[in-house]
């Protein structure tokens, strides 16, 4: 079988290798302050656009990255700290013995922490997606907050509240960004197959799909635990780029911005997914100023903490409600090319 | 053993305060799940910006106790109905995914500014001093507050469930929750009922988080959230779209709150996860809860 | 007999949509289901698909009882439909529309698609092609990559029975198929679906209001009044019973004229 490449494909090979080509250049070139933000935007896209095949595609509302990513990030941190590195910093309570002997190399520790969360979502599933309503909202919600609990009353596991340090530091942007692009290929893969169209089905008319043939709890819990496996893979990124982790890094603010990129970008959009992090993860750097104190000129404001999550919840509610599509509406970079054709 | 029953009791008069304030907060989210299928995620802030009204009553305006949850009722019913007016009436037409996202937004809205403009740490909350009268019948001692506050909920449940089931709006209420060409044909505008609904739901939010208010005796911006998600398991436990059902499960939540920490203190750490699994629980074996309406029918 | 009904009843709290109803389609056989609104027709159609569960009674298909079975599990026994109002998947594309039809029949695992493993390029070429088929045999398929809402009604309602038809079906139910047509539409979508019932080995039963269209297409019609059966045979004896003018006449007159 001959290897027959499209327009198309041209374009997302084109687009692969300059990404390759840029994340050489920021490596080698930038300063450490772009580097930290690249890889932000890096992992951030590998949770959007799984974030948008649950919430976007299947058309599932789901507030359920926090949770995940904590998991996912927990999972790594303890994979990657050797026994020593745990006995010295668990200063609540002594770990247990099976805690110290958790090991793996990176790829293993990503993989680990993508597929526990991903048994987690599945477990979820059982309960929210054998019934109507939307209780995947409220339940995934109630989830964030619950391994926020779990996370600090078993010290022995977790080290509390005071969390995990000295993670080793192993992201850098080839890893997040190497993992983004296969994230990306997955996820889009995904939707253009049998298992995609599915999902839409089921976002545009959940009865009629049935009616046709589909099993909605599978499509549905495939959708949910994929995305629950890149939010882990993302989380234990995360850890090896921050090096320190807590509780209350994970809090519902993490899924509020991840909410805010996919509506911006177009719910349903992998495309938008990526438009909205760089949007967003940029903005959010630059929208810090929003919480320092504003000269003026004749008049100064304080500083306020928490404004830029004013200015996120207006910005979410005013798409909503007058630019529901967003930036990409349901279109992906293949549909911009496609020439308009009339009936 | 004489202790031990004692000690039930005393428990028993706590788990049914706690049980009425996430009763009261439950039936507003049943309440509007009933009428539009949506998960109203900005209730649980509805009543903390309640208990904050009350809070600025008394500390700022200097108004006495009654007066100030007064005001907190009406401000709150304002809100409520403005949230829909504002936010939801726009996408009835809209993608369910769209009025929920909204929702969020709403509910994220009002926790930051919150925030940002009265601060997060916790206010303390006035109390007047006949509610923390104490109280003592051959050793169970309980304040006047704790026999209040359910006294007041009875109350309002059965004004309420009177609404429902004697009054013209609270057939349209009903009607609507199954169909709303019905509601159409009375003569009565839904998008009223519907506004109508997010006022009574709020002005009961808002008595609640005064109660809560006065039990711990504080206010904090985030008060809402953790409350919110556990009233919102009462009213599925006790079966979405019931009045009487979100009363049921908000006491099921309140009772096995007070009995895990008074009677297993060691799990006192997760007393905030039982909602949540009992919620799981209910979905899993039971999903039209204790008293729920059937809400699963498809609509061909 | 491929279908059979034995004494249906269904109640919706107190209210009986379907009284204790027995009627059995035979295989090929086109089978009409009419009678006055709120007649309890589309009840039983969901009842046959599963969407309810019949509250006393049988549903027999193929000599298997399916009353019990789940909606999806039952479509892929071999029993298709289509909507009243027309159900098109708003978001996507005819071709699109028509494969959420072979989804079942795609033998591709989830695994499969994220790496694109060779079968998923080979299943895929397949239904692809099967689709285009039978967008073909409906004279749609030069608007394959279109959205599908943005068609014409009767391409719509084409779509349907395409989508429908892509679930290989041995009986295919059709909700008032002719809903909204003009005649000319009409004369045209009761020849296809009698060829379709050759061409692809079909029994229809179908719910219709319109007695002209009923009459021209089916062999068998059941007369349903609240719930009740209250004529079973001939379209053209129908027509002619006493009590089927009774409980029609409203609908009769309007629809006739």
């Amino acid at each position: 079988m001959g290897i027959v490449i499209r327009k198309d494909q041209w374009i997302n090979l084109a687009i692969i290798a300059t990404t390759l080509w840029f994340m050489w250049l920021a490596s080698t070139y930038f300063d450490e302050y772009t580097v930290r933000i690249l890889n932000n935007i890096a992992i951030f896209t590998i949770l959007a656009v799984s974030y948008n095949l649950i919430n976007g595609v299947a058309g599932q509302f789901s507030l359920e990255p926090n949770g995940f990513v904590a998991i996912g990030a927990y999972v790594t941190a303890l994979l990657l700290l050797d026994g020593d590195a745990k006995e010295y910093q668990y200063d609540i309570e002594d770990p247990y013995p099976w805690i110290l002997g958790l090991q793996a190399n990176f790829i293993w520790a990503l993989f680990f922490s993508g597929v526990f969360s991903a048994l987690l979502a599945l477990s979820l599933s059982f309960p929210v997606f054998r019934v109507r309503g939307d209780y995947l909202a409220i339940v995934t919600l109630g989830f964030g907050f619950i391994i926020r609990i779990l996370a600090i009353n078993n010290p022995e596991i977790t080290n509390g509240s005071l969390g995990l340090n000295d993670i080793p530091e192993f992201s850098n942007l080839y890893w997040t960004g190497g993992i983004a692009i296969l994230s990306v290929w997955g996820i889009l893969n995904i939707v253009n197959s049998k298992y995609g169209r599915a999902m839409k089905a089921v976002r545009d008319d959940e009865d009629t799909a049935i009616a046709m043939g589909v099993n909605t709890f599978k499509i549905k819990t495939f959708a949910f635990c994929t995305s629950a496996f890149l939010e882990g893979v993302g989380g234990g990124l995360l850890a090896a780029l921050l090096t320190s982790i807590s509780p209350d890094l994970f809090t519902f603010f993490f899924t509020f911005q991840l909410l805010i990129i996919i509506v911006l970008g177009g719910l349903g959009s992998t495309t938008g997914a990526i438009i909205g992090t760089i949007l967003v993860i940029g903005g959010a750097e630059w929208m810090r100023f929003l919480d320092e104190p504003m000269n003026f000129g004749f008049f100064e404001t304080p500083a306020m903490p928490g404004m830029r999550m004013v200015v996120f919840s207006i910005i979410l509610i005013l798409v909503m409600l007058f630019a529901r599509e967003g930036i990409m509406g349901k279109r992906e970079l293949k549909d911009l090319f496609k020439p308009k054709s009339k009936l | 053993m004489l202790m031990d029953s004692l000690e039930f009791i005393q428990q028993m008069i706590n788990g049914f305060s706690l049980g009425s304030m996430y009763a009261l907060i439950a039936i507003g989210y049943t309440m509007v799940y009933g009428v539009l299928r949506l998960i109203n995620f900005a209730h649980g802030d509805i009543m903390m910006v309640g208990a904050f009204l009350g809070y600025f009553g008394m500390a700022v305006l200097g108004l006495p106790f009654v007066a100030a949850t007064f005001l907190a009722v009406v401000g709150s019913s304002l809100l409520g109905m403005l949230t829909d007016k504002i936010a939801y009436k726009p996408l009835r037409n809209a993608p369910k995914i769209s009025l929920l996202i909204t929702a969020i937004g709403i509910s994220f809205f009002l926790e930051n500014t919150f925030n940002v403009f009265f601060g997060g740490t916790p206010r303390p909350f006035n109390v007047p001093e006949y509610m923390e009268y104490i109280i003592n019948v051959g050793g169970i001692i309980f304040s006047v507050a704790s026999l209040i506050v359910p006294i007041v909920t009875l109350l309002l449940l059965a004004i309420i469930l009177w609404v429902l089931y004697k009054t013209k709006y609270g057939m349209a209420i009903r009607a609507l929750a199954f169909d709303v060409n019905t509601v159409n044909l009375m003569g009565i505008d839904a998008n009223r009922i519907i506004m109508l609904v997010f006022g009574m739901g709020s002005a009961l939010a808002a008595i609640g988080g005064i109660f809560w208010a006065v039990n711990y005796p504080s206010v904090e911006p985030m008060m809402g959230v953790l409350i919110g998600l556990k009233a919102f398991a009462a009213a599925v436990v006790g079966g979405i779209g019931s009045v009487g059902g979100a009363v049921i499960g908000g006491f099921i939540i309140g009772f096995t709150e007070v009995v895990v920490v008074a009677f297993l203190p060691e799990y006192s750490g997760y007393k905030d996860a039982f909602a949540f699994v009992l919620l799981i629980l209910v979905l899993l074996f039971k999903p039209t809860g204790i008293l729920g309406i059937n809400f699963d029918k498809s609509r061909f | 007999m491929i279908l059979e009904l034995k004494n249906v009843t269904k109640k919706f709290g107190g209210v009986t949509a379907i009284n204790s109803t027995t009627f059995a389609v035979n295989s090929k056989e086109i089978y009409g289901l009419i009678g006055p609104n709120g007649a309890g027709k589309t009840t039983m159609f969901n009842i046959i698909t599963g969407n309810y569960q019949a509250t006393d009674g049988e549903v027999i298909f193929k000599n298997e009882k399916i009353n019990t079975l789940k909606p999806h599990v039952i479509v892929r026994r071999g029993v298709a439909r289509t909507f009243q109002n027309i159900r098109l998947f708003h978001t996507m594309s005819v071709i699109d529309n028509v494969l959420i039809g072979f989804d079942f029949q795609t033998n591709y695992t989830y695994l499969e698609s994220i790496f694109r493993l060779p079968r998923f390029f080979g299943e895929e070429k397949r239904i692809r092609g099967r689709a285009m088929e039978i967008l073909d045999y409906f004279g749609i398929a030069k608007f394959a990559e279109h959205k599908a809402t943005d068609l014409s009604y009767g391409q719509q309602r084409k779509v349907e029975i395409a989508r429908a038809l892509a679930t290989s079906p041995t009986i295919l139910l059709l909700d008032e198929p002719a809903a909204g047509m003009n005649p000319a539409e009409t004369k045209e979508l009761a020849d296809l679906i009698r060829k379709a019932r050759d061409d692809f080995d079909l029994t229809v039963l179908l719910i219709e209001h319109d007695m002209k269209f009923v009459n021209q297409l089916c062999d068998k019609v059941l007369v349903l009044d609240y719930g009740k059966t209250i004529f079973e045979g001939l379209p053209a004896n129908a027509i002619k019973d006493k009590k089927v003018i009774t409980a029609y006449l409203g609908d009769f007159t309007h629809d006739s004229c």
